[in-house]
């Protein structure tokens, strides 16, 4: 969204904001502005503004520093540091010496670069290792002449810079640290880190070595300085040597497996964790010259780990995942902590975990004596967090391969991100219900001990791949489906027959009910029916049931659904083209609606309406020798002007609707009207659809702001004056309650509705959307549509919208057994009382998350079950119930509830929830709930399922090593900390977006996708290994695709051959890659054909079709880009990922004492 | 008596004038003792063969109150070129162009044989004339068809430069746009919703937009046009279009379920026309036309519910109070037929249903605006056919039949005030001196407004002899009155036509023979009638007709000549012998009487007797009989039950309905086939004869009557059976039978 805005705005991305320019000056500048950067920081750590200079360049590019650690080139790092990063970085590494010669050393900068992503953690880690580094390493540039001592200074610095990021942890650990750690010897460095005071005295080493800024601070810091300084460089010589080169090797050698294990990670296995992780990390092996020199300031905490890592390495591998993190911790010295933290791939703080290490490490000592223990309590190195690309990769590995077979009661399915075929045998498939734990507590204390929410998220039309089978139909007969007389559940596997067949017993509610004689069938010795495997009910997950007519409206069975689309002809839309853009369109696509399976032309009826002021009607019946238009200008009073010939069937109408949608562009070329209505042709569908007696679909084509008399009317309330107020919450609420009535109108009449907008200013989607969503509806918007970049993306959106499958006049109802309830929904949908969901349409990509809490107790014998159940209208105009069923296990121990969650899901359960929140709360209040609850979450892990250790490890559960990075990406949305170039709408926009998402979609949609596209493998069909959403794995020689489930950016760095730039773009250099471009051209070579199927695969895994932003390095286009580098500190004041791990670990461990 | 009868007849073709008295009692006193009041039946726009207008403007009174046209009876000074007006008698100077003025060289207005002249004069823009059909959809399909055949017909038949425009209504209302290609629009309205004009207006996008001036261009000029074009179109432009839209018009597609009747919004749809006239051509000559086949059912205006099981209310229900919408209703219509009126439209309604249309609320709209009502059962009848074809008749000077926008401006010399007028017209509520206090029909003005009118629209004007008994009008001395009609001709001219006449004055005591012989029986008639109907629409029918006796009686006291308590001594002179015979029927007429009448055929039977002329009228209130047989040639008969004999052929004229009624032995004959014989062709012409005169009658008639051909015991024998004198009933036919 925000990137559609930007794109077309311009100004906010032409002009850098102040902030983004300091940054990158501080990084050129290195030392020179100070200032600037600060600024910038200051928002983030505040503390510290000579930190912060150097901070800059740290946060771009780690692994630059790196490179220019390569102690044997300064001027390779120089170099670096001007071009881009990424660029430069690689070069160092791969060139060494050579670095100059960017071209030369991208090829193998890229390669080294594309191994560390596949490295996945380890590459990765290291490179985020780097960057904090790095930040040093520019310094050390600057100060570059200077040897050692220089870079000591400059790791200062760096250390400054990480703060930015790794302040926080620092602070926090350095707190928790002071804390719990004290006694440490590292905790001294860190304390110094962690208040400014304590920065100070680090700095004040460095200003002895050169700037006057950091003097006064050695002055004052002096003691503490001393030692830590001591152990700063020190420890960077030392490090860089020894460590750096030991850990690369390893760790790419293992890396991999290591990684993922370590996700557990964290802080506190730094020593091991991190070691192993970064071993994986690229860095290390690419750069070991570079490391010895710069990386040692900013290593020391990387080194810390990295030294481990070795160890680690050796250890982790032979563990599985989880174990590995427990396992490299184990070999490593310190068994106890380092297994803990391990175990729970806890983050140790660095300081807790660094003195054990220190002490356990056998590599280590020298770290830890030297760089280890100071420097790891300042920095987390980002290559020993929990990576969400190691996780995914790890299981696409491990589950990929073989069908997921649902028999099996409380199953954990295979992550969303994984490709896995899932057969049936008596639950649902995770397609259609996904839940946050598949193992519920038995009560609802421990339920409330853990804060684990319980819930489900529901897609219950979800597409399926070709290889699955669709639910079957059964047939009950004239008496409809069997089901329990008590709760009214409908017949499913888990119900048990009982005196020989003659009744069974709900296995819901336990209630007894006699099997209707035509239902009757015998049992066989093992107290199941013999026909057990000819019913779907009895044998699936997953059927759906013919409704009888006591199942339908008014007791008559439906007629066909109608579609009626409503197009705005007002000034702007007629400018811009869109109409005729979508007559055009129509001609085609109405050959295209949705059908029944067999059915050979689709009973779905279409409509036409246009308006501006006013509405007009057309009569397309197939008898007039021209279309008929009425005009309505009643709008106070909305009524349907005709009966006959406005619900047509396409192929009967076929000319007279082609001559329509030939006249409408035509009819209103001149039109000068610019004000439009809105609720009226909401209520002029729902008019139609009443007076033909059916359900149906609007899609209305609409432009601007309903300023026109009539009801609905809308004012522009648009005020961002009001973010961070406790009125924000309004902007996210509909001006007026109309909406909500009309709303309820329409799902009484099963009038779905699904909006196009093109608004070229504020439109208050908040309130325009009020009736899509609570119909079930979708929305789709593009801001400042312009034909030429917007039309593919719109047209495909529409086609696909015209085409899925959906369902009408939907109620569904989600049973469970007797002790969970459920109790709230999240979605698009109306409710009119608690427990029926109801959806005037629901199609194939809506998905309902529902929350249970306890009422009583379950038992671990039968598990919990749920039954969702979704009464509904085909398209063909059948009345149809689908059903679901899911078992679940049921446990008393906290340690099987967090061993069988999935984090994926909880976050989209999370968003949902928060996402709600802010109508109602203060968006400051609802992040910090978010943030509180994941902590108790956490830390009730930490208490009652990790095994002890010591305080400053950050543990986390296996299954939810991933909560914190994609809980950061929540808080860092859009709607929870809007950036200044997000609009009100498009916030509301993206809140109702997120409230219809599945899993797989929140999960992209939170944490990008981001690949390295000259990485990919042109002869194959796979995709090339993503890598982490951070900006210091970008190279600058390389070109990277991220996407985030609404758009796809193509990000090219400066570097980049030209013959990659000539293969892709079809121009000759850099500097002529248009960022206008809204597709790739067409190149008949390799890399762009790769490049163009990879983009039409993730275009076709989407539920919308994705805007496609081609971004240069450097370009202002650029910020927008780094908004979705989510691991990073983002503009808006969002943490970076190891900010927000320090702070989780704070909160929680407040929590644990 | 013969030479009062044919100045009676020359004033009457000359100035289209009828008195009831041509010689006027001069005083008040003796006026009021003649118990006929002094009135007279107008015939603005009688044609006129022998009357060609005058191609300049009419020399006007100076004396801002008067303002009397020149006149033959005003006095001249031709060498001072002064004249005086007979009115006020203010001495006015001739204009300059008629400076040529003399004795032998005078201006046709001064001539005694222009007492009726017209004028055309060239003011404002001339606009084309406006035909709006407002069109019912709620028809069976028969009856659309035929309806849409006569509105496809009917473009024919209009100027080329007529504009046209288009509203058909069922459950909604439709306004269509005339000028568009490859695709028709309509403007569509809720029938349910009473809507204001301005809403109206800007619903069809009429009122100016907001911001005309934004581009700077003086737009103004061409953008009236061609706004209020879009549903107006000239004829010649778009009959294509529109012959093709009426050809695709379809019946109101909403469903109609059992027992219900359609939803028909009448009253929206007139309102839309009107608030649309209004709009763009306020102040020019154009007609709405509706054409609707059942009641409103619902909306403003709606007449019944749309429930069949509640039947429309009749006059019981009414005389019950029990006619729960017709109060609102009438006061809907009423408002605008006031609207309409003020803006110098007219809305014509034809009504064509088996059953009641709610006319009787409607009937203002047609009553105030001069417009047409016409009464059938079907569209798909001759009579519906037809009538709607005359409205476009053309004249002996090939001009419509149809002026618009008529005021009417009554001046009176001192002994006279205007007491009112009764006609398809509202007051212009001008005040002046000579407007009496006292009301008869609608007064209080002296001038009034007739938005629509065709040469036999006649009003009823009623005047007051205000000379006191005590000041002697001198002999000789001559009461004079001026009429002065404006108008829009049906070629769009401007046009002003002045009847100027004047009536000796008569001592009632000392010459009451001469103002006796002077009677017009058949006007006095006509005229008492229309102060009865008229005191009919507002009073209850037994008081109407108890005054209708009184003034009757009253009249032959004066008049009459008798001795006491010998009624066979009564006579009353020649002049007034049928005054009784015409008041006998009047009571029994459908204008009265309510028996057996729906309201809707009441308020129709009202309607055209308020306008007709007085041979019309005379005809509706005493209707026609004439007798064809062997014996003689046809001959008119006693509207008497003893007029029907076995063999004779009757045909009974009573304007609504024409009968031909077979004798029973002459219908004997027929059935035997003596027609059909060569040696019995006597017969075949003695039958053929009545069909004759009646295609006579029914050539020149409007509307069209309904055409009843029956015989002696035939159903239909009943609209000649109660239209006779019952002298022969039951009971005396009885005794005549049993003395046999």
């Amino acid at each position: 969204m925000s990137v559609n805005q930007q794109a077309h705005t311009g100004p906010p991305y032409g002009q850098p904001q102040p902030g983004y320019q300091g940054y990158q000056q501080p990084a050129y500048g290195g030392q020179p502005l100070p200032a600037v950067p600060q600024s910038q920081y200051g928002a983030y750590n505040g503390p510290m503004p000579g930190y912060q200079q150097p901070v800059p360049p740290q946060g771009y590019f780690p692994s630059l520093g790196f490179p220019s650690k390569g102690s044997p080139v300064s001027l390779n790092s120089d170099t670096s540091l001007a071009p881009n990063f990424i660029g430069s970085l690689r070069a160092p590494p791969t060139s060494g010496a050579p670095p100059p010669a960017s071209g030369a050393s991208l090829p193998s900068g890229h390669l080294a670069y594309s191994q560390f992503g596949h490295g996945d953690v380890q590459n990765g880690i290291p490179a985020s290792a780097a960057p904090m580094q790095r930040p040093p390493a520019s310094q050390p540039f600057l100060p570059g002449s200077a040897p050692t001592p220089v870079s000591q200074t400059s790791t200062f610095q760096q250390y400054g810079h990480p703060p930015a990021s790794v302040q926080q942890l620092s602070n926090h650990m350095a707190g928790m640290t002071i804390g719990s750690t004290t006694a440490s010897a590292p905790p001294p460095a860190g304390l110094g880190y962690g208040p400014p005071t304590s920065v100070p005295p680090v700095s004040g080493s460095f200003s002895a070595t050169g700037s006057g800024l950091y003097t006064p601070y050695t002055a004052s810091q002096g003691p503490p300085p001393t030692s830590v300084s001591q152990g700063l460089p020190l420890a960077q010589p030392p490090f860089p040597g020894q460590p750096i080169s030991t850990q690369r090797l390893p760790t790419q050698v293992p890396g991999f497996a290591p990684p993922p294990s370590s996700t557990g990670i964290g802080l506190s296995s730094y020593p091991p964790t991190t070691g192993a992780p970064r071993p994986p990390t690229m860095p290390g092996p690419p750069l070991p010259g570079q490391t010895l020199a710069g990386p040692p300031a900013s290593q020391p905490n990387h080194v810390s780990s990295p030294p481990p890592p070795p160890s680690t390495m050796a250890g982790p591998h032979p563990g599985p995942p989880m174990s590995g993190l427990h396992g490299p911790p184990p070999p490593t010295h310190p068994p106890q902590p380092g297994y803990q933290m391990q175990q729970n791939g806890s983050f140790g703080q660095v300081r807790g975990p660094q003195p054990n290490y220190g002490g356990a490490y056998p590599g280590t000592p020298n770290y830890g004596s030297q760089p280890g223990p100071p420097p790891p309590p300042k920095r987390l190195d980002p290559d020993s967090i929990p990576s969400p690309i190691q996780v995914i990769e790890d299981d696409r590995s491990n589950r990929g391969s073989e069908p997921f077979v649902t028999g099996v009661r409380g199953q954990v399915p295979p992550l969303v991100t994984t490709n896995f075929l899932v057969k049936d045998q008596g639950n649902a498939s995770p397609r259609y219900i996904r839940c946050t734990s598949y193992n519920i507590p038995c009560t609802s204390d421990m339920a409330k001990q853990s804060q684990v929410p319980l819930a489900a998220v529901i897609k219950p039309l979800a597409t399926l791949p070709p290889e699955e089978t669709l639910p079957y139909l059964v047939d009950h007969g004239e008496s409809g489906p069997v089901r329990c007389n008590r709760c009214k559940a409908y017949m499913c596997p888990f119900m048990q027959f009982i005196e020989g067949g003659r009744r069974f017993q709900c296995c819901f509610c336990s209630c007894v009910t006699e099997v209707p004689p035509h239902y009757f069938q015998h049992l066989d010795h093992t107290g199941k029916r013999v026909d057990f495997y000819d019913r779907p009910e009895l044998s699936l997950g997953s059927y759906e049931f013919l409704a009888t007519v006591d199942y339908c409206k008014n007791n008559k069975f439906p007629t066909p659904p109608a579609f009626i689309f409503m197009i705005d002809v007002s000034y702007n839309a007629m400018k811009s083209g869109l109409v005729r853009l979508i007559c055009e369109e129509l001609k085609s696509l109405l050959d295209y609606l949705p059908r029944e399976g067999n059915m050979e032309e689709s009973a779905i009826r279409v409509g036409f309406v246009t308006y501006n002021k006013v509405l007009h009607f057309y009569n397309v019946k197939s008898s007039l020798a021209q279309p008929q238009m009425m005009v309505v200008s009643d709008v106070a009073d909305m009524f349907v002007p005709l009966l006959d010939g406005f619900l047509v069937n396409v192929n009967e109408s076929r000319t007279v609707i082609a001559s329509l949608l030939d006249q409408i562009p035509e009819m209103f070329a001149d039109t000068r009207e610019t004000e439009t209505v809105f609720a009226p042709v909401i209520q002029a569908g729902l008019e139609a659809l009443k007076a033909a007696e059916c359900a149906g679909k609007l899609f209305i084509f609409h432009t601007s702001l309903p300023i026109a008399e009539a009801p609905g009317k809308l004012k522009n309330r648009d005020d961002k004056k009001l973010i961070n107020t406790d009125k924000e919450k309004t902007l996210f609420q509909p001006q007026t309650s109309f909406y909500n009535n009309l709303a309820k109108d329409c799902v009484a009449q099963g009038c779905c509705v699904d909006l196009f907008l093109f608004p070229n200013q504020y439109l208050d989607v908040a309130t325009l959307g009020v009736v899509t969503y609570q119909t079930g509806g979708s929305i789709y918007k593009y801001a400042y549509f312009q034909l030429e970049t917007d039309q593919d993306r719109f047209l495909n959106d529409l086609r696909r919208d015209v085409q899925k499958e959906v369902g009408f006049d939907a109620v569904m109802r989600v049973r469970t057994s007797t002790g969970i309830r459920a109790t709230d929904f999240f979605g698009a949908f109306y409710m009119s009382n608690t427990t029926d969901v109801e959806m005037a349409g629901l199609d194939c990509d809506k998905t309902i998350t529902v929350e249970f809490k306890h009422d009583d107790k379950l038992s671990e014998d039968s598990g919990a079950l749920l039954q969702c159940a979704l009464l509904y209208t085909s398209c063909a105009g059948q009345r149809r119930l689908r059903i679901h069923n899911l078992s679940l296990n049921c446990c008393t121990q906290l340690a099987d509830l967090y061993r069988n969650c999935e984090t994926d899901t909880l976050i989209n359960y999370l968003a949902k929830y928060a996402y709600r929140g802010v109508l109602s709360s203060p968006v400051k209040t609802v992040r910090d709930a978010l943030i509180n609850q994941c902590a108790q979450i956490l830390a009730c892990y930490r208490k009652n399922c990790a095994s002890p250790s010591s305080a400053g490890q950050l543990i986390l559960p296996e299954c939810m090593k991933l909560l914190p990075v994609y809980l950061n990406c929540v808080l860092k949305s859009d709607v929870l900390q809007p950036g200044p170039e997000v609009t009100t709408d498009d916030r509301a926009y993206i809140r109702q977006l997120v409230t219809s998402m599945d899993v797989a979609e929140t999960n992209v949609f939170f944490y990008p996708r981001l690949l390295p596209l000259t990485k990919a493998d042109v002869d194959s069909d796979s995709l090339p290994a993503a890598i982490r959403n951070s900006e210091e794995r970008l190279s600058k020689g390389d070109i990277y695709l991220l996407e985030n489930g609404l758009n796809i950016f193509v990000w090219v760095g400066v570097n980049v051959q030209q013959g990659l730039i000539q293969n892709l773009f079809g121009v000759s250099s850099f500097s002529q890659i248009s960022n206008a471009l809204s597709t790739l051209p067409v190149l008949e070579n390799p890399f762009s054909k790769k490049v163009r199927s990879i983009i039409d695969m993730l275009q076709v895994q989407r539920s919308r079709y994705m805007k496609l932003i081609i971004v240069k390095q450097e370009d202002k286009l650029e910020m927008l880009f780094k908004h979705f580098l989510v691991e990073d500190k983002s503009l808006s004041g969002g943490a970076s990922y190891v900010d927000f791990l320090c702070h989780m670990h704070k909160e929680i461990r407040q929590l644990l004492s | 008596m013969a030479t009062y009868l044919e100045f009676i007849q020359q004033n009457e073709e000359r100035d289209g004038v009828r008195f009831s008295w041509n010689v006027w009692p001069s005083s008040r006193l003796e006026a009021t003792r003649m118990v006929v009041p002094l009135a007279c039946l107008l015939t603005p726009l009688k044609e006129r063969l022998d009357l060609p207008p005058v191609q300049y403007e009419p020399v006007l009174c100076s004396r801002p109150t008067c303002k009397a046209v020149l006149n033959p009876l005003c006095q001249v000074d031709y060498r001072a070129k002064l004249w005086a007006c007979n009115f006020c008698f203010q001495r006015n100077q001739f204009p300059p162009a008629y400076a040529g003025i003399s004795e032998v060289n005078q201006p046709a207005e001064l001539m005694p044989q222009f007492s009726t002249i017209e004028y055309i004069v060239q003011r404002g823009p001339q606009t084309p004339l406006i035909f709006l059909y407002v069109v019912d959809t709620c028809l069976e399909e028969e009856d659309l068809q035929a309806l849409k055949e006569s509105l496809q017909m009917s473009l024919s038949l209009l100027p080329a430069d007529a504009l046209v425009g288009l509203i058909t209504f069922g459950r909604m209302v439709q306004v269509h746009e005339l000028s568009c290609e490859g695709i028709s629009k309509s403007y569509v309205f809720r029938g349910t919703k009473d809507l204001t004009a301005k809403q109206i207006q800007d619903m069809l996008g009429l009122s100016r937009p907001a911001v005309p001036i934004q581009q700077g261009r003086p737009l103004q000029t061409p953008e009236q046009p061609v706004i209020s074009s879009r549903f107006l179109q000239p004829v010649h432009k778009i009959d294509m279009n529109l012959t093709d839209l009426l050809g695709e018009l379809q019946r109101d597609p909403w469903p109609v379920t059992q027992g219900k009747r359609p939803l028909r919004s009448t009253g929206v749809a007139l309102s839309i026309a009107v608030g649309l006239l209004e709009g763009t051509f306020p102040n020019t000559g154009a007609r709405i036309m509706l054409f609707t086949g059942g009641p409103p059912t619902q909306g403003p205006g709606m007449v019944v519910g749309d429930e069949l099981k509640t039947p429309i209310r009749s006059w019981h229900d009414i005389e019950k109070d029990n006619a729960r919408f017709m109060k609102k209703a009438t006061k809907h219509y009423e408002t605008l037929a006031n609207r309409t009126a003020a803006n110098g439209h007219c809305i014509d309604i034809y009504a064509c249903a088996l059953d009641q249309t709610g006319l009787l609320e409607m009937k203002c709209c047609a009553n105030l605006t001069g417009g047409q009502m016409v009464m059938g059962d079907s569209f798909n009848t001759s009579l519906f056919k037809q009538t709607f074809q005359r409205v476009f008749n053309k004249g002996f000077n090939g001009e419509f039949r149809m002026a618009f926008g008529a005021s009417l401006d009554v001046k009176t010399s001192r002994e006279l005030k205007i007491a009112g007028a009764i006609g398809p017209c509202i007051s212009l509520n001008a005040k002046g001196p000579c407007v009496s206090e006292n009301e008869l029909g609608i007064g209080g003005t002296s001038q009034w407004k007739i938005c629509s009118l065709d040469p036999s629209t006649t009003l009823a004007i009623y005047f007051e002899v205000v000379n006191q008994h005590n000041a002697p009008i001198p002999q000789g001395g001559r009461g004079a009155v001026q009429f002065v009609t404006q108008y829009q001709h049906s070629s769009t001219q401007k046009r002003i036509r002045v009847t100027t006449i004047a009536r000796n004055w008569a001592d009632a005591q000392s010459q009451l023979q001469h103002i006796e012989a002077a009677f017009d029986q058949e006007a006095a008639a006509v005229l008492m009638a229309r102060l009865g109907v008229y005191r009919a629409e507002s009073e209850e029918g037994p008081d109407v007709l108890r005054w209708l006796d009184r003034q009757l009686i009253r009249l032959c006291q004066k008049f009459g000549q008798y001795n006491k308590d010998d009624p066979n001594s009564f006579r009353l002179s020649e002049s007034f012998s049928l005054y009784p015979q015409f008041m006998f029927h009047l009571r029994r007429s459908p204008f009265l009487q309510v028996f057996n009448n729906s309201p809707d055929e009441s308020s129709y039977y009202r309607h055209h007797f308020a306008r007709q002329d007085l041979t019309q009228s005379l005809i509706m209130i005493q209707p026609i009989l004439y007798a064809y047989s062997f014996h003689g040639p046809p001959e008119p008969v006693l509207l008497d039950s003893s007029s029907i004999l076995p063999d004779r052929i009757l045909l009974m004229d009573t304007f609504f309905q024409i009968v031909i009624y077979l004798g029973e032995t002459i219908a004997q004959w027929q059935k035997a086939g003596y027609q059909d014989m060569p040696e019995y062709e006597n017969f075949k012409h003695l039958l053929q004869a009545p069909l004759d005169d009646a295609q006579e009658i029914l050539q020149t008639r409007f509307p069209m009557p309904r055409y009843i051909h029956t015989e002696h015991g035939g159903s239909q024998a009943r609209f000649l059976l109660s239209k006779v004198n019952p002298s022969q009933t039951h009971n005396n036919l009885y005794a005549w039978g049993q003395v046999s």
